[in-house]
């Protein structure tokens, strides 16, 4: 009886989740594997394989990578230095790096543009200094520079946790034992934050790969992502059947890298699932 | 207007088909789709307060932007303004009422010129009536770029402006460049000819400073590019605000863009429909109009009242000389439509 109480309270989010989550996805599915006229298909899935549609995904997974590996070996060392603070001055740093989340994403992506452009802030500074301006509006360095930008909080913020987690006790222990400050991140720093690390990965490498709207404001329509693909689809040809094909694809490959994220993440106790 | 914001306008709007269902009709109402920033807010509260019809009005960036929405079957339109071709596609989907013109008496103040010019996609003058028209063409800055060379399109291809030009982000208006300069027309159909447009577009791609639309203008008077290829109303907004900037439409010929208002067979207020579009006819309010969308507008009274140097302003309102050489869009076929977007892909994907 009480458990069924308690199930209730999941009620409001079942809906939800009904609502928002698997409707949609069984539509995308319905029209992935339709055609307009409603017969089945599986064109809309294998055209994937169009040289221009797979030319945008290998782009997106690239970029993807680019960027979640910059993020990483920006977070991990500032997670540590972090750590290693007064706990006072720790919260404050936290708060800075999440300020920039208080705006709106888009916002940002345009005040990038802003500065980056020809004639845009950075450019008149440098030029006021007699320094090279910069030229990366409109190309996929501009794509990835602000990418790492909007997603660096969400992989700073779960190793930074996980790191704290771990107790002074261990690592004084370890050191009575004779161990060396190498020996310690590796057998035991390491190991106690890869489940930050490998949720980090994940909410950084997932947004970056579906992404659309950072390379529609910052690629000049240059830079054609798999994301831009999809949108373009739904939004421009009116072929709901292409988009959600493409999203399905897709979708395949984000439940790919988080399963393989999540197998490596079990074998230290951080499943994500 | 910027694309991005309106893209999250269009999903809260898919949002109103969740909470709009069930929600009684009232007659007193009019459901209004049009371009971003393309009529004075004003106007429309003075229709309301002199006809007390309650006015909800959305915008949208692309006419397939618009035609997405309008499919997508959410809101009931009840007058919506769009350009040619795709007008042409929705009376051929059978989508588009017939106008009742003894509702609109003061259509007579349009010039029947753009009545005629209509004829293209609406071919007996009865589903649309003319709101702004005009070309496409260069906007290039003065100091930028060589002038006597601006009247071909050729200059879009020369390498001295590479990363400092502008192309349009939209498949028939870039296309429509291409073809123009090969001298094919601009509703060709035939592969070839297509693959010749796309050849040179891929061509012209390490060269583009980017593919922008409504953001083109913003860019050219902020002096971040030589050249844009815009329409002409854009072109006359950036004139006020940069003095260096000037416009040319290549001898080559152009597209000439006729934007129509027409009521959708769906809508449930073709009255109220009506009334809204004899009072944008009215001289005050098409003059309003025009002073804040700055498009030339096929209304005789507002254009006579304009001081002289205006109204022979050649940006704003394309001489005839211009237009003779222009053609007006037509609608493609599925078939052809999907050789476009597919084209077009190709070119965004190059390197």
């Amino acid at each position: 009886m009480r458990d069924m109480k308690r199930q209730l309270l999941a009620g409001p989010y079942i809906l939800w989740m009904a609502g928002f989550i698997l409707l949609p996805v069984v539509m995308i599915l319905y029209y992935a594997f339709t055609t307009t006229g409603g017969s089945f298909t599986l064109l809309n899935v294998s055209s994937i394989t169009f040289s221009v549609h797979l030319k945008a995904l290998i782009l997106s997974l690239k970029l993807a990578l680019i960027c979640t590996v910059i993020c990483l070996v920006l977070s991990y060392p500032l997670a540590m230095i972090l750590n290693s603070m007064k706990a006072k001055s720790q919260s404050f740093i936290v708060f800075i790096f999440i300020l920039p989340m208080w705006m709106n994403f888009m916002l940002r992506i345009l005040a990038w543009r802003m500065l980056l452009s020809n004639n845009g802030v950075i450019n008149s500074l440098l030029d006021a200094l007699g320094l090279p301006g910069i030229d990366i509006l409109n190309t996929p360095t501009a794509v990835v520079f602000c990418m790492v930008y909007d997603f660096l909080p969400f992989m700073i913020l779960p190793i930074y946790n996980s790191m704290a987690r771990i107790q002074t006790e261990i690592i004084e222990a370890a050191r009575d034992l004779g161990a060396g400050n190498l020996t310690i991140f590796f057998k035991i720093i390491l190991p106690l934050t890869m489940s930050g690390v490998i949720s980090g990965i994940i909410m950084v490498f997932v947004p970056a790969l579906t992404s659309f709207a950072v390379s529609d404001l910052l690629g000049g329509g240059k830079v054609l992502l798999i994301g831009n693909v999809i949108e373009q689809a739904f939004m421009q040809e009116y072929n709901w059947n292409l988009g959600s094909g493409l999203s399905f694809v897709l979708m395949i490959f984000v439940i790919a890298s988080m399963a393989l994220m999540n197998s490596r993440g079990e074998e230290n106790g951080a499943g994500v699932w | 207007m910027r694309k991005n914001l309106l893209f999250l306008l269009t999903i809260f709007s898919l949002s109103v088909f969740f909470t709009g269902c069930g929600k009684k009709d009232d007659p007193n109402t009019l459901t209004v789709l049009n371009y971003g920033k393309y009529l004075e807010p004003e106007v429309l509260e003075l229709f309301e307060s002199e006809t007390g019809i309650k006015v909800e009005y959305e915008e949208y960036i692309t006419p397939e932007n618009m035609y997405t929405k309008y499919k997508a079957g959410a809101i009931d339109y009840d007058l919506i303004c769009t350009s040619d071709y795709m007008i042409q596609k929705l009376i051929q989907e059978n989508e588009v009422s017939e106008l009742n013109f003894n509702n609109i008496p003061l259509a007579e103040n349009l010039d029947q010129t753009y009545f005629d010019f209509s004829k293209s996609f609406d071919p007996d003058n009865k589903y649309t009536l003319p709101y702004f028209f005009g070309t496409v063409g260069i906007l290039y800055n003065r100091d930028m770029v060589d002038e006597s060379k601006v009247n071909s399109w050729d200059i879009l291809w020369n390498e001295k402006y590479s990363g400092q030009i502008i192309m349009a982000d939209s498949v028939r208006d870039s296309f429509m460049v291409a073809q123009k300069r090969l001298g094919y027309s601009l509703n060709t159909t035939d592969e070839k000819e297509l693959r010749e447009a796309q050849k040179l577009l891929i061509q012209q791609k390490p060269l583009v400073y980017s593919y922008l639309v409504d953001e083109a203008q913003d860019e050219m008077i902020a002096e971040n590019a030589a050249m844009a290829v815009v329409y002409s109303g854009e072109a006359g907004y950036a004139l006020e605000f940069n003095e260096k900037l000037a416009f040319s439409v290549p001898k080559e010929g152009s597209n000439m863009w006729i934007d129509s208002w027409f009521i959708p067979k769906r809508a449930r207020h073709t009255e109220n429909a009506e009334k809204f579009l004899n009072f944008l006819c009215r001289k005050d309010i098409a003059m309003m109009n025009f002073d804040y969308v700055y498009y030339a507008t096929p209304n005789t009274q507002v254009k006579e009242a304009l001081d002289s140097e205006l109204q022979e302003n050649s940006t704003i309102f394309p001489p005839k000389e211009t237009l003779k050489n222009c053609e007006i869009f037509q609608s493609l076929d599925d078939e052809a439509t999907m050789r476009y977007n597919l084209y077009w892909k190709e070119i965004k994907s190059a390197d």
